[in-house]
C-alpha cells in the first residue's frame, strides 16, 4: 500500500481499538500498555490475534497478516491481475495480503454496487471459497453467488472455506463501503454515503464523488454530492475555488459547515477568502443557534405537556381533598399499561387494518380503568385518614408499591413496547435537520385538550360546581347540603382517570414499565409545588414553565445539572411563594 | 453537677430504665456469644449476623432521628436518607483516601475511580479527608449545615406538612442526580468502595466487625439518651406543642422557626453519625442511599414501632428490616407487597405504632371505662 490512506486508517484504528475494548476486564484494561512491547512474543498465539491487530492499525506491520494467510487454503498462487469486477472479486481470495488490498482498493475504485454485500460478508467472516473455486457469500440461510448475487443451492459448510480477513483489511473495506455507498440503488442511502465524506478530502473520494455525480439522477443527492465536492474545494490551493465553496456553505444550516469553515478560518492566508468565510460562519452560526433554541422550546413544551398531563390529576386531589396522592404515579404506569393491553387486544382479534384506530379506543378505556381504581382506594384507604395528611400521604406511598409489585408480577420487570399507530408515526422536517414529530405535536395538543375539558368541567357542571365548593370550604358546603364524601370520592376517580390518559400518552414516546410512574411522579410534584394547589392555570403554567427551563438548561448544564438547578430554583422559590404561582386565597386556604 | 447528671438520667423512671437494660443486654449479647463461644457450638451466632445486625442498629439510630423531628416535631422530612448518606459519604471519603497505594492503580494520592475517569489532582473538597478526625468532624458538619441552611429557608417562609415532605423529598432527590454524576468527583454510579482499613484495622476482621457494633451500639443507647433528656426538658415540651398546634405555641411568644430547625439540624447530624457507623459495615455507599424511596421508608420504620415515643422508632427499624431481610431472601415477590400493605395497615390500624398500641392496652387495662383523653384526639389531628 503506498498512499496511505488516512480515514480508512482512523477506521481501522477505531474498529481494532474497539475490540481491544471489548476484553472486558480492568485487567487487561491496565495491563494494555504492557502488551505493545509483548506482542511480538504471543504473534504466534492465536488467541492473541486480537491484541496484535490493535497494533497493526498504527503500526502498518505486515508481519501480523501473516498468519492470518496460513489458514486460507486459496487455489490462486500466481499472481492476478485486477482489471474488472471478476478478476478483483477473484483476488480477494488470493493468499498475499497486498492483492487482496488492492482488490478491495480496485472495488471501491470501479464503483460497483454489487461489490457492497461481497465485502460487507467479508468483513464479518461470511465470504467463503466452494472446492472449484468460485466465490460465495452467506446472505441469512442460503448462499449466493459473489460475482452474479444468484443464490447458490445445495452448499455444505463442509466444502466450503472461509476467505480470511485481518483486521487492517477490515477497516479498509469499512472505508469502501462507505464510498461504494455513493452507487447503492437506495437514494437515502447515496445521500448519507455523501455526507460522511464532507471534509474528508482525498482524490479517490473527489474521484469517487465526481464519478457519482454524473451518473446520479436524484435532485437532492446531486446537491449533497455537489457539497461534498464542495468540502473538498476548501482545502483547495486556488483561493477562487474557496471564496466559491464558503459561499456555497453560507446558506447552509447545518453545523458541520460551520465546523469547516472554523477549521478553515484557523489555517486561511488569503484576506479575501478569510472575510467571506467569517461572514459566512457568523450566519451559519446564527441560524444554527436560532434552530437550536427552536429545537430546544419543542422539546421544552413536549417535556411539559407531559409534565402537565402527569400534575392535572395530582393537583385537583390535592386542592379538593388536601391529599398527597403518591399512588398517582402508579395510575399513570396502570393507563399505559392499558394502552399496552389494548394494542394486544386488537393485534389478536380485530382485523389488521384497525391497528390504528386502538389508540383513541384506549384514552377513554384508560380513564375507566384507573378511575375505577381510584375510586376504589379512596372508598377503602384514604377516606379513612382524612385530616392527616402525612399519614395520607404513607399510605398511598404502600399503594403505590403495591401496584408496582402487582404489574411486575403480572406483567413481568422488562419493558413493554408500544407502537405508535401508523397516523402519529414520522413527523414533519423544519429546517436544518429539526423535526417535529407527529407523536409529541400530538400530545401537545391532547394535553390541551384534556386541560379544556377539565376547565369546562369545573366550571359549567354541578359536579365541578361541588368540587369548587368544597375546595373552597368544606363544612360550609356540607352544610348547604353537598354530599362531601361522593365528591370526594368522584374527585379522586377523576384524577385518577386524567393520570390513566396521561399514561396513555407516556406509552407513545417511550416504553412502559412497571416504574414508570416514578419517573415522573417527583416532577409532577413539583409542577404542583411551583404552580399552586389546586389551580389548573397555575399547573399549566407550571409544567410549561418547568419544561421549557429544563430542555433550555441542559444544553449548559448537561441533562443531570440542569434538573438539579430547577429542583434548587423550586426549593428557593417556594420560599418566597410558599403556596405556589397562583394560591388559593381566603381563609380557608389556611391549612 | 450531680443534679445535672440527675436530670439526664433521670433515675426516677424505672421502667424506662429496665427496657434500655434489658435492651442493651439484648444486644450485647450477640458479640459476645459470637466471640466467647467456639466455632463448634450450636448457639454461637454465625458471623456474618454481626455486620447485619450493626446494620440494624444504624437503622434504628436513623429511625431514632427522624422520630426526634417527625413524632415530636411534627415535621415529617422524607429526605432524612440524605442526611444518612452525607454522613456516610464523608466517612467512606476517609476510608477510601486510607486505601492509599493498595488500590488496583496503586496512586498514593487518588482513589482508584479518579485515576480511572483521568483526574490529574484531588478536588478540592477530598483534602483533609486523609484525618480520621477531619472526617469524623464533617460526617456531623455536613448534614447539619445542609440542615440549618434547608430548615432556616423551609421553616422561616413557614412550610408546613405535606409541603414540606415534599421539598425535602425534592432535596435528596437533586442530590441523589447529582451524586450519579462522575463529575461530581464522589464515585458516580458505583460510589465508594474497596475499602481496606479504618484507623489501622483491617475491615475484613471479625474483631473489627464485633467493634464496629458495639461502637452502633454506643451510639445508639447515646442518641437515645440525649433524645430523652431533650423530650422530656423544657425544649422538648415546646417541640411537642409545635408538633400539636404551632399557631398556638407561636402565640404564646416561642420562635416555633428556631424550635424546628434545632431538632431538625440535631436529627440530621444524629443521622448522619449513623450513616457513618453503616458504611464501614456494609463496605459501600453509593448514590442510591439518597433515593426518595429509601427516605420514605425510614418514615414507615418509626410508624411502625410508633412515633412520638422513644422505644417504638428502634423496634419498628429492628421488625421491618429483619422483615425485609427475611422476606427479600426467601420470597422477592412478597416484600413490596408486605412493605406496601404494611404502609396502609399500619397508618389504618396502628396510628401509633407498635409501641403505642401496647400502651393503649395497658391504659385500659387499668382503667377499663375511661374515655380517651381529649388530648390525644387533638394530637392525632394535628400529626
Amino acid at each position: 500500500m503506498k498512499r496511505i490512506d488516512f480515514s480508512r486508517l482512523v477506521a481501522a484504528g477505531l474498529l481494532a481499538f474497539s475490540l481491544a475494548w471489548a476484553v472486558p476486564t480492568f485487567h487487561a484494561w491496565a495491563d494494555d500498555s504492557d502488551n505493545s512491547d509483548a506482542t511480538s512474543q504471543s504473534d504466534s498465539d492465536k488467541s492473541d490475534s486480537d491484541k496484535s491487530d490493535t497494533d497493526s492499525g498504527d503500526a502498518f506491520s505486515q508481519g501480523s497478516s501473516s498468519k492470518d494467510e496460513d489458514k486460507g487454503a486459496g487455489a490462486n498462487a500466481a499472481p492476478v491481475a485486477i482489471t474488472d469486477f471478476a478478476s478483483a472479486v477473484k483476488a480477494l481470495n488470493a493468499d498475499d495480503g497486498d492483492v487482496k488490498s488492492k482488490a478491495v482498493e480496485f472495488l471501491g475504485k470501479a464503483g460497483d454496487a454489487r461489490a457492497i454485500p461481497v465485502l460487507k460478508a467479508m468483513s464479518a467472516d461470511g465470504l467463503f471459497s466452494t472446492k472449484d473455486g468460485a466465490l460465495v457469500y452467506a446472505d441469512r440461510d442460503f448462499y449466493r453467488d459473489a460475482l452474479t448475487g444468484k443464490e447458490v443451492p445445495g452448499l455444505k459448510v463442509g466444502d466450503l472455506s472461509e476467505v480470511s480477513a485481518n483486521n487492517r483489511l477490515r477497516g479498509a473495506i469499512q472505508g469502501v463501503i462507505g464510498q461504494l455507498g455513493l452507487f447503492a440503488p437506495d437514494a437515502s442511502t447515496r445521500r448519507q454515503a455523501a455526507a460522511a465524506i464532507v471534509g474528508q478530502p482525498t482524490p479517490e473520494g473527489e474521484a469517487m464523488l465526481r464519478q457519482a455525480l454524473e451518473k446520479e439522477t436524484d435532485p437532492a443527492t446531486k446537491t449533497a454530492i455537489a457539497d461534498a465536492l464542495a468540502s473538498f474545494d476548501l482545502a483547495d490551493p486556488d483561493p477562487d475555488k474557496r471564496t466559491a465553496a464558503v459561499a456555497r456553505f453560507a446558506d447552509s444550516n447545518d453545523p458541520n459547515a460551520a465546523g469547516m469553515l472554523k477549521r478553515l478560518l484557523d489555517s486561511e492566508k488569503d484576506p479575501k477568502v478569510k472575510a467571506a468565510a467569517e461572514k459566512a460562519y457568523s450566519s451559519i452560526r446564527f441560524r444554527v443557534g436560532l434552530i437550536g433554541i427552536g429545537v430546544d422550546l419543542f422539546e421544552g413544551l413536549s417535556l411539559g405537556s407531559i409534565l402537565l398531563l402527569a400534575a392535572i390529576g395530582l393537583s385537583v386531589t390535592f386542592g379538593v381533598m388536601g391529599v398527597i396522592n403518591m399512588a398517582h404515579g402508579e395510575m399513570i404506569m396502570l393507563g399505559a399499561y392499558t394502552a399496552f393491553v389494548t394494542q394486544q387486544v386488537f393485534a389478536a382479534w380485530l382485523p389488521y387494518g384497525m391497528m390504528d384506530y386502538y389508540l383513541p379506543v384506549a384514552v377513554p378505556v384508560a380513564f375507566l380503568v384507573t378511575a375505577a381504581i381510584g375510586m376504589a382506594l379512596e372508598r377503602t384507604v384514604i377516606r379513612f385518614l382524612y385530616g392527616r395528611p402525612l399519614e395520607t400521604l404513607l399510605s398511598t406511598w404502600g399503594i403505590s408499591l403495591i401496584l408496582q409489585q402487582a404489574v411486575r408480577s403480572i406483567f413481568g420487570p422488562d419493558n413493554q413496547a408500544v407502537a405508535n399507530p401508523s397516523w402519529m408515526s414520522g413527523g414533519v422536517d423544519l429546517a436544518g435537520g429539526f423535526t417535529l414529530t407527529w407523536n409529541r405535536l400530538v400530545i401537545i395538543f391532547f394535553c390541551l385538550a384534556v386541560l379544556g375539558a377539565l376547565a369546562a368541567v369545573l366550571r359549567y357542571s354541578a359536579f365541578g360546581l361541588h368540587m369548587r365548593a368544597v375546595s373552597q370550604n368544606r363544612p360550609m358546603a356540607a352544610a348547604m347540603g353537598i354530599r362531601t364524601g361522593r365528591v370526594d370520592a368522584m374527585t379522586f376517580a377523576v384524577g385518577s382517570g386524567i393520570a390513566g390518559t396521561a399514561g396513555v400518552a407516556l406509552s407513545q414516546i417511550g416504553n412502559v414499565s412497571p416504574n414508570l410512574g416514578q419517573i415522573y411522579i417527583v416532577d409532577s410534584f413539583m409542577v404542583v409545588v411551583f404552580g399552586g394547589v389546586g389551580s389548573l392555570w397555575g399547573t399549566l403554567l407550571g409544567a410549561g414553565t418547568l419544561g421549557i427551563v429544563n430542555k433550555l438548561l441542559e444544553p449548559f448544564a448537561g441533562a443531570i445539572m440542569g434538573k438539579v438547578l430547577v429542583l434548587v430554583f423550586i426549593i428557593l422559590f417556594i420560599q418566597r411563594r410558599p403556596r405556589g404561582l397562583f394560591a388559593l386565597k381566603g381563609r380557608s386556604a389556611e391549612g | 453537677m450531680s443534679s445535672l447528671a440527675h436530670r439526664v438520667l433521670m433515675p426516677d423512671d424505672r421502667r424506662f430504665w429496665i427496657i434500655f437494660i434489658l435492651f442493651g443486654i439484648l444486644v450485647m449479647l450477640l458479640p459476645v456469644l459470637n466471640q466467647a463461644l467456639p466455632e463448634s457450638s450450636s448457639i454461637r451466632p454465625p458471623n456474618w449476623m454481626v455486620p447485619l445486625c450493626g446494620k440494624y442498629l444504624c437503622y434504628a439510630m436513623l429511625a431514632l432521628a427522624l422520630d426526634l423531628v417527625w413524632g415530636f416535631c411534627g415535621v415529617l422530612s422524607l429526605g432524612h436518607g440524605a442526611f444518612f448518606a452525607l454522613g456516610g459519604y464523608a466517612l467512606g471519603m476517609y476510608l477510601m483516601r486510607s486505601i492509599g497505594t493498595r488500590g488496583v492503580y496503586g496512586n498514593p494520592i487518588l482513589p482508584d475511580f479518579m485515576v480511572f475517569l483521568a483526574y490529574k489532582q484531588l478536588p478540592w473538597y477530598w483534602h483533609g479527608f486523609n484525618h480520621f478526625w477531619f472526617a469524623a468532624l464533617m460526617v456531623v458538619l455536613v448534614p447539619g449545615l445542609l440542615a440549618l441552611v434547608f430548615g432556616y429557608f423551609a421553616f422561616r417562609s413557614r412550610i408546613t406538612g405535606v409541603y414540606l415532605s415534599i421539598i425535602t423529598q425534592a432535596m435528596t432527590y437533586a442530590l441523589l442526580l447529582a451524586f450519579f454524576r462522575n463529575d461530581m468527583g464522589m464515585g458516580g454510579n458505583n460510589g465508594l468502595t474497596d475499602f481496606k482499613d479504618m484507623l489501622g484495622y483491617n475491615l475484613q476482621a471479625e474483631s473489627t466487625k464485633v467493634g464496629l457494633y458495639v461502637a452502633s451500639a454506643i451510639a445508639l443507647a447515646l442518641s437515645l439518651l440525649l433524645c430523652r433528656f431533650i423530650v422530656s426538658s423544657k425544649l422538648g415540651r415546646v417541640m411537642q406543642g409545635v408538633r400539636d398546634a404551632e399557631a398556638r405555641v407561636r402565640f404564646l411568644g416561642y420562635s416555633s422557626t428556631n424550635v424546628k430547625l434545632f431538632a431538625f439540624v440535631l436529627s440530621a447530624m444524629l443521622a448522619g453519625i449513623a450513616g457513618a457507623l453503616y458504611v464501614p459495615q456494609v463496605g459501600i455507599i453509593n448514590p442510591s442511599e439518597f433515593s426518595p424511596a429509601n427516605s420514605i421508608e425510614i418514615a414507615i420504620w418509626v410508624a411502625v414501632g410508633g412515633r412520638g415515643t422513644l422505644i417504638g422508632p428502634i423496634l419498628g427499624a429492628w421488625v421491618v428490616n429483619y422483615a425485609k431481610t427475611y422476606l427479600t431472601g426467601a420470597a422477592p415477590e412478597i416484600w413490596l407487597f408486605f412493605l406496601g400493605g404494611l404502609f396502609i395497615l399500619v397508618t389504618l390500624l396502628l396510628p401509633k405504632g407498635i409501641v403505642g398500641a401496647i400502651r393503649q392496652l395497658r391504659r385500659r387495662a387499668r382503667a377499663p371505662a375511661e374515655p380517651s383523653p381529649t388530648a390525644e384526639q387533638a394530637e392525632e389531628r394535628h400529626a
